[in-house]
This record gives structure tokens, sequence and C-alpha cells, in this order.
């Protein structure tokens, strides 16, 4: 096929809201988004925390979690596979090639990224509001809602940055979920392989669904700065 | 009110501060009774800051100990001790909130029930002049009006005794003139003052009592027209004729 034809096949995909083309981008957006909501249950709380705390070892954890971002997502599945599969620790569950397979190892990927963020932002903003909070007697733990809360125009794109991350990957998801169709084919998996097999078409109808989400997610990130400078200063 | 007990007078008891191994604050001793606006005059670096921060248990004191007239009882009093007293910064802290958020989230943390919150927090607008601008964001207010929200704020906690570290020092004259005026009008109201500054004019305008701190140690405690008229200590005519920088 030319490269004009594979381009109007895949837009007639985007357009033609094929049902098997919807269904692995409606199964990747709900892996994603899953994967990102507990990150963020876990993930703020907990890096507000650490930002507020003063344990030894701190700079140790803060060290790892700034590596962690960096966790090639292949390594993250290679680790949730060994937990999941059959003779690992959490094999009776029977959950490897499941969906909440992909949304574990997702989890694994963003939760690193959200709670270092989280840190970062808590962070600065304690350091803006120490002496006015505890002055109202807001130290420690009580203070975390009130950062959380003031810090949530950063927070929303370290969040935003986190679901940028699991949705590109293709590693994690591929290893633990096993590229089934109909059942854990996510966007990423199925371009890997419609790509090899010369399916081009859905491969680039998949790819622009991606790229437009991407730039979503960006002017999003970047529309939510933008109320924030207005909006808090 | 919770009690009626008062927590002044305020005793400060040899309070001496050290910090990177070097004394910051000599051991001063002093006593803040009820009444009057106390200020805390001295040039940078002498340990203004400090004494308010170590009074208003910002920070603990290396050696001595700040201790309030109702000092009976665990930490219950403690934390009620705590509340009936308040501090506002030299740079406004304001949060990523509505003016009326500001002083509303100060009252939550002290624990006001919703519908007090509602009611102090309206009382505190109008009484300071910002009620119609209650909606808009704290931080997007001009440097006068962020003080006088954070005055706004700490006396919507019905404090006894209110601490200020150089309140109108980023602020120009106008603006200043301003706060000066919430001041005395919140002495006048029956609200202990007590506050630092550098600023010797402003001194002369709002002090009872000045309290002199040079390099971290209380030099001089008199009365103001007396501290003016004629100081005791060398350090303190010279900072009056200017020539004392540091």
């Amino acid at each position: 096929m030319e490269v004009g034809a594979v381009f109007q096949a895949a837009f007639a995909l985007v357009v033609g809201l094929d049902p098997d083309f919807l269904g692995i981008v409606g199964l990747s957006l709900r892996v994603t988004l899953t994967a990102v909501a507990v990150a963020a249950l876990v993930g703020l709380p907990l890096g507000a925390a650490l930002a507020l705390a003063r344990f030894p070892g701190r700079s140790a954890i803060i060290v790892c979690l700034n590596a962690l971002m960096g966790l090639p997502p292949v390594v993250a599945g290679l680790a949730v596979f060994l937990l999941l599969s059959r003779s690992g620790p959490l094999g009776p569950l029977g959950l490897l090639f499941t969906p909440t397979a992909m949304i574990i190892a997702q989890i694994i990927l963003v939760l690193p990224i959200v709670i270092a963020l989280t840190r970062q932002v808590i962070e600065d903003l304690w350091g803006e509001y120490r002496d006015h909070l505890r002055s109202v007697g807001l130290e420690g733990s009580r203070a975390i809602p009130t950062l959380l809360w003031d810090g949530r125009f950063s927070l929303a794109t370290a969040l935003l940055a986190g679901f940028g991350r699991a949705s590109a990957e293709v590693g994690a998801v591929l290893i633990v979920g096993g590229n089934i169709a109909g059942y854990t084919r996510t966007m990423t998996t199925a371009i890997t392989l419609e790509t090899s097999k010369g399916d081009l078409p859905l491969a680039l109808g998949l790819g622009i669904v991606l790229l437009s989400l991407t730039l979503a997610i960006n002017a999003i990130a970047f529309g939510a700065s933008r109320i924030g400078a207005r909006y808090a200063g | 009110m919770l009690d009626a007990t008062s927590i002044l007078p305020l005793t400060v008891d040899a309070v001496a501060f050290a910090g990177d191994g070097r004394l910051l604050l000599e051991p001063n001793s002093f006593v803040i009774p009820a009444g009057g606006l106390t200020v805390l005059l001295g040039p940078n670096g002498a340990g203004k800051s400090l004494t308010l921060r170590l009074c208003h248990g910002l920070l603990n004191p290396s050696r001595g100990a700040v201790r309030w007239a109702d000092a009976q009882g665990g930490q219950r009093a403690a934390r009620r001790q705590a509340k009936r007293h308040a501090m506002v910064f030299q740079k406004p802290i304001m949060l990523r909130r509505s003016v009326e958020a500001n002083i509303a989230h100060a009252l939550a943390a002290s624990g006001a029930g919703s519908p007090e919150r509602k009611a102090r927090t309206a009382q505190a607008l109008a009484r300071f002049g910002l009620t119609e601008r209650a909606a808009q964001p704290a931080r997007l207010l001009s440097g006068g009006e962020q003080q006088r929200l954070a005055i706004a704020r700490a006396w919507a906690l019905r404090p006894e005794l209110l601490f200020l570290d150089e309140p109108t020092s980023q602020l120009d004259p106008a603006a200043t003139r301003q706060i000066e005026e919430l001041l005395s009008a919140l002495v006048a109201e029956g609200i202990t003052v007590v506050m630092s500054t550098h600023d010797l004019g402003q001194a002369r305008r709002l002090a009872d009592r000045v309290l002199f701190l040079h390099r971290g140690r209380l030099v001089e405690d008199a009365p103001a027209t007396s501290f003016f008229a004629g100081p005791q200590s060398a350090e303190a005519r010279a900072f009056l004729a200017g020539e004392l920088l540091w």
C-alpha cells in the first residue's frame, strides 16, 4: 500500500468508529486511567508525607524514587510477570494476562512519578507556608490536606505526566497482558503487532489517537498551570 | 469564650537561642503584661524576629523558658494557650485561595465549626474592609491589602496577644500608615500587640514600650517616652542618632 492510501484507511478507522478499534482505545484508557487513579490515591498523600517527614534514610528514598521515574517499562513488566506467574507468590490469583495485571504494572510505572513530583511540589509549598501553618497549629500530617489542595494545579501536572508515561509505554502491558485480541490488546501493543504484521492502517490509526491524546494531555497541563497562575498567583 | 483566665502576662525567662553552633540570641528576660503595644526595636540581625518566633512557639529556646500565665495543665492547656496568641509575618503568607477562604481556613485549623466559621469570617472581612474582596484570590491583592488580610486572619482567631514581625517593611508609605492605624485600633480594642521594627519613626508613632535589641542582647527595656527622650545605653543612643547600622 502506498503511504497516501495508508493514511486514508487510518482516518477511515478513526472516523468510522470501528468497534474493534474502539475496543482497543477503550481498554487502553481504562487501564491507564485506573492505574493513574490508584497511583494518585496512594502517591499524593505519600509524596506529601515524604515532603514533610524527616527520618534517617529519607534522602536514599528520594534518590531511589527519582531513579524509578526512569524505570524501563519492560523491567516493571518482568517484575509483575514474576509476581503473577503460575509459580510466583501471587500466582494463585490467576491475574496474569488480564487487564488487572496491566493495571498493576502501570501503577508501578506511575507511582514513582506521582510520589516524586508531589514530594517536590509539597516541599516547596511547605517552605512558603510553614510559618503560617505552624502558627495556626497545622503541623505534620495535619498540614497535608491544606498543602495538597493549594498545590492542586502543580499536582495536576504531575498526574498528567504519569498518565503520559503509562499511556505511551508498551513493554509492561505487553509482557503481563499478552496482547490478547479483544481482551488485553491496548493501543501500544496493537501498534507493535500490526506494524510487524504489515496492517499499517490500524497501526497508524491508533498512532493518530495516541498522538492526539498526548497533545490533549499537554494542552490540559498547560491550561492547568495558566488557570493556576491566574487564580492562585 | 472558652476560658476567662488570661494567658498574660507572658514571661520570657533567660531565653537564649543557638543555631549552627553560634549563639544568635543571648539569654534575655522580659515580661509582657496585658495591654499596650510593645515594639522590639533594633537594627537588622539584632534578634527581633527570633525573639518573636520563640515567644510564639515557632522555635524552641536553646535555654530558658517562655511561660504564659495560664501555665497549669498539660498539653491541652498548651494548645489552648497557643490559640490565644497569633502571628503576622513580614511577607504576608497568602494561601492559594480566596480572601474569604484564607480566613475560614485559619478558623477551621483552630477548630471552629462551620456556622461559627462563616459568621466570624464575615465579621473579620467587614471589620477590615475586605468584604468586597471576599471572593478574589488572596495572592492577587496588593501588598498592603495582603498584609491587611493577614491581620484580619489573625484577628478572626480572637487572640489575646498578637505578634507582628516587621509588618510594614515591604509596604509603601500609604499602606504603612493604614496598617499602623489598624494596629492602634487593635490596641484600643484591648488586644496586646508585640511587634518588631527597625523603623524609628514607626516605633515613635506606635510604641507604648520599647525593647531595644542589639546583636542578640536585650539592651534596653523602657517606656517609649523615656526611651526616646533619654536612652540609657550607648548602643541605643547611636541607633537613635542613625549611626548604629548593625
